[in-house]
């Protein structure tokens, strides 16, 4: 009686674990399906080719932040700054605007990496904890693009900044192959190079990668680097598509948001993993969840209860693992 | 199946663990360390840049010590005040709590709705209640379910907020209190000229000080940041304990929440958004670690100060109010690098 106890016992833990990892590893795609079959079957007029472009087109900015997120917290840190970079950036836009769009562009994007090059900076060389040396320019940021424009929100007539927006490839929006260039290369970064590794490696036990001599503090400034200019041009992004910088709107609480797909995307918080796709489909799901929302029409109340639930259901999914 | 220990001591990975060991390598001059633990344990940092601020505003305008500008300057700080009561408790386990903004605008909604309901005692304890049992899932998540501090909180900041604008209607259901009501008076009453929200802050401040201080329950939640396994297998009531903690932070962030509601007369919605942020770095320049382990709410009340008074400083010279922002973000990060450097070595 008990031996066949004993065999079943761990047998099913392991098969409970597996079930678990399979879960944290899937999930996201699994509800970007669930949800999609809902909505094919129960909201008429959703799942139309137009519809769906639209529903992308809103969320490749959450996408291109998610991503910075995602490599920050795979080296076991957060970035709040991101929304703040947004703002700035749609800021400096303005003040570029006069300028050919491209040099406007790249400027704001080099603005951008200096803000993340001051994060490094503080938790590579200082050892301040990222959640601190972060927050400081959340404060600071979207002050400043609020001193940039004065409390106006002019609008950019600069036809080569609105492009990335107005502009279509191959009847492609152009925020969407803006998003899709970011994805194309944050892919390629964690796959392909020795920064990634070494971004990964750091993440896992930064104490044990400095001792086998990966750059720790070179590698942590790099992270930063990468997700304040990912954030500039989701704010080169956001200003072209509604045609004017606002530095009280802009980037609001996106730091909230990409940290939400960076975590449903099946990212550990505890560093040593980025999963790319994973966090573009939570993005999605994220999208996708609240128009569905609004369809039903549920208030947006509504929607950020159950935001609140997917992010306990799948930081629980996680915490399992850790465990197991 | 898990013991408790197994559970506590299997999980417990802090959200930054930025290889901050660095303090705990002797290499440093003891004496020096020691200097910089006091410095550090109770603000004098804070204190220290907050008297400057005082001494310069002082002799630069004369009306900046004025009683009316110190009244003014304390009364507008007591909410956040109280509301960093709790998350330096919080934070001294190791933990974060990032929904104190959203349950403030909660506990004036629900302050007001029961006030107006049931008078001003039920206001009190319908706040105290309906916001502890927020703090209660948080806790429960976070001592029971092991799950991320940052990210339990992160759920119920968005959760709470889109309560509160589910029962306002988002803001179309207006909820206000007469002014010459009591419940009112809490907020806009003086007691010998001095506001009683200032009585309520102080008197929080010296309660929960002599917890902290004084009692197993605080030696509990500093035993917990500094070693939550060590505590563990002390018999600390770890679990219980950070529960309690916040239960208490998210009470506080109500009751704060109520007084500004009676001070203003309504319950608003959108109130406090990134009052956690503001607590947060009130907390940390008081000199209590991130990491846990040591803090002190004399300190908090110095980096309370430091962060109002420089507001008023702002205000004195009349600049844009959004150069608040920048200068407190400043003032955090030089803070920060200053205890960095006074008191870790980086030995990577």
């Amino acid at each position: 009686m008990s031996s066949p106890a004993a065999v079943v016992g761990p047998t099913s833990g392991l098969d409970r674990a597996a079930v678990v990892r399979w879960a944290r590893d899937n999930g996201v795609y699994v509800a970007l399906v669930l949800l999609i079959a809902y909505n094919l079957i129960f909201t008429p007029r959703f799942i139309t080719p137009e519809n769906l472009n639209v529903q992308l087109v809103l969320c490749t900015r959450i996408i291109v932040v998610s991503l910075g997120m995602a490599m920050v917290i795979g080296t076991a840190g957060i970035d709040l700054s991101v929304g703040a970079v947004m703002a700035l950036s749609g800021a400096l836009l303005v003040q570029f605007s006069s300028f050919p769009g491209g040099a406007a562009i790249a400027l704001a994007l080099v603005v951008g990496g200096m803000v993340g090059l001051l994060n490094g900076f503080l938790v590579g060389f200082v050892g301040v904890q990222p959640i601190i040396a972060t927050l400081a320019f959340l404060f600071a940021g979207r002050s400043l693009a609020q001193l940039l424009l004065s409390g106006k929100n002019p609008s950019i007539h600069n036809e080569s900044i609105l492009a990335v927006s107005s502009g279509s490839i191959f009847g492609i929006n152009g925020l969407i192959i803006a998003a899709a260039v970011a994805v194309a290369l944050v892919a390629f970064v964690m796959r392909r190079t020795n920064f990634g590794r070494q971004l990964l490696a750091v993440g896992d036990n930064s104490r044990a990668s400095y001792l086998s001599g990966v750059p720790v503090r070179r590698t942590l400034i790099g992270v930063y680097v990468f997700s304040g200019i990912l954030a500039a041009w989701a704010g080169v992004m956001d200003t072209a598509s509604i045609t004017s910088a606002n530095a009280l709107s802009s980037g609001l609480n996106y730091e909230l948001f990409a940290i939400t797909a960076v975590v449903v995307g099946g990212t550990p918080l505890t560093g040593g993993r980025v999963r790319v796709v994973g966090t573009v489909a939570a993005a999605i799901l994220m999208q996708l969840l609240r128009s569905t929302l609004i369809f039903h029409s549920a208030t947006d109340a509504i929607s950020q209860i159950i935001t609140a639930v997917v992010i306990i259901a799948a930081v629980y999914i996680q915490r399992v693992r850790a465990r197991a | 199946m898990t013991t408790p220990t197994e559970s506590a001591v299997a999980g417990g990975s802090p959200l930054m663990d930025d290889g901050g060991e660095g303090y705990r390598d002797g290499s440093p001059a003891g004496l020096r360390a020691r200097a910089a633990a006091v410095l550090r344990r109770n603000g004098v940092a804070a204190f220290g840049a907050l008297a400057v601020l005082i001494v310069v505003g002082s002799l630069l305008w004369p009306s900046f010590h004025s009683a009316d500008n110190l009244r003014n300057t304390l009364l507008g700080n007591s909410y956040i005040g109280i509301v960093a009561i709790g998350m330096t408790l919080v934070i001294i386990t190791g933990g974060i709590d990032l929904s104190v903004g959203s349950v403030f605008a909660l506990g004036g909604v629900v302050g007001v709705y029961a006030n107006n309901n049931a008078g001003p005692v039920a206001a009190v304890l319908a706040t105290i209640v309906v916001c502890g049992a927020v703090g209660l899932i948080n806790g429960m998540l976070v001592g029971f379910a092991r799950m991320a501090p940052f990210i339990v909180t992160l759920a119920t900041l968005f959760g709470v907020r889109g309560l509160v604008y589910q029962i306002t209607n988002a803001g179309a259901t207006t909820y206000s209190v007469t002014s010459e009501s009591f419940f009112a008076h809490l907020g806009t009453g003086t007691i010998a000229t001095i506001g009683i929200p200032i009585f309520l802050a102080v008197a929080l401040y010296v309660v929960f000080h002599t917890v902290l201080e004084r009692t197993p329950f605080g030696l509990t939640t500093f035993a917990i940041g500094g070693g939550e396994d060590a505590a563990v297998l002390m018999g600390l009531k770890v679990r219980r304990t950070k529960v309690t903690l916040y239960v208490i932070s998210a009470a506080l962030a109500g009751i704060a929440g109520m007084l500004q509601a009676a001070q203003l007369v309504s319950a608003s919605p959108i109130i406090a958004t990134g009052y956690e942020l503001q607590a947060i770095a009130a907390v940390v320049i008081g000199g209590t670690l991130l990491t846990g382990g040591a803090g002190s709410l004399i300190g908090t009340a110095a980096g309370v100060l430091l962060l109002g008074t420089i507001n008023a400083v702002i205000r004195e010279l009349q600049l844009d109010s959004t150069w608040n922002n920048v200068v407190s973000g400043a003032f955090l990060v030089t803070v920060v690098v200053l205890q960095r450097l006074l008191i870790y070595r980086r030995n990577d």
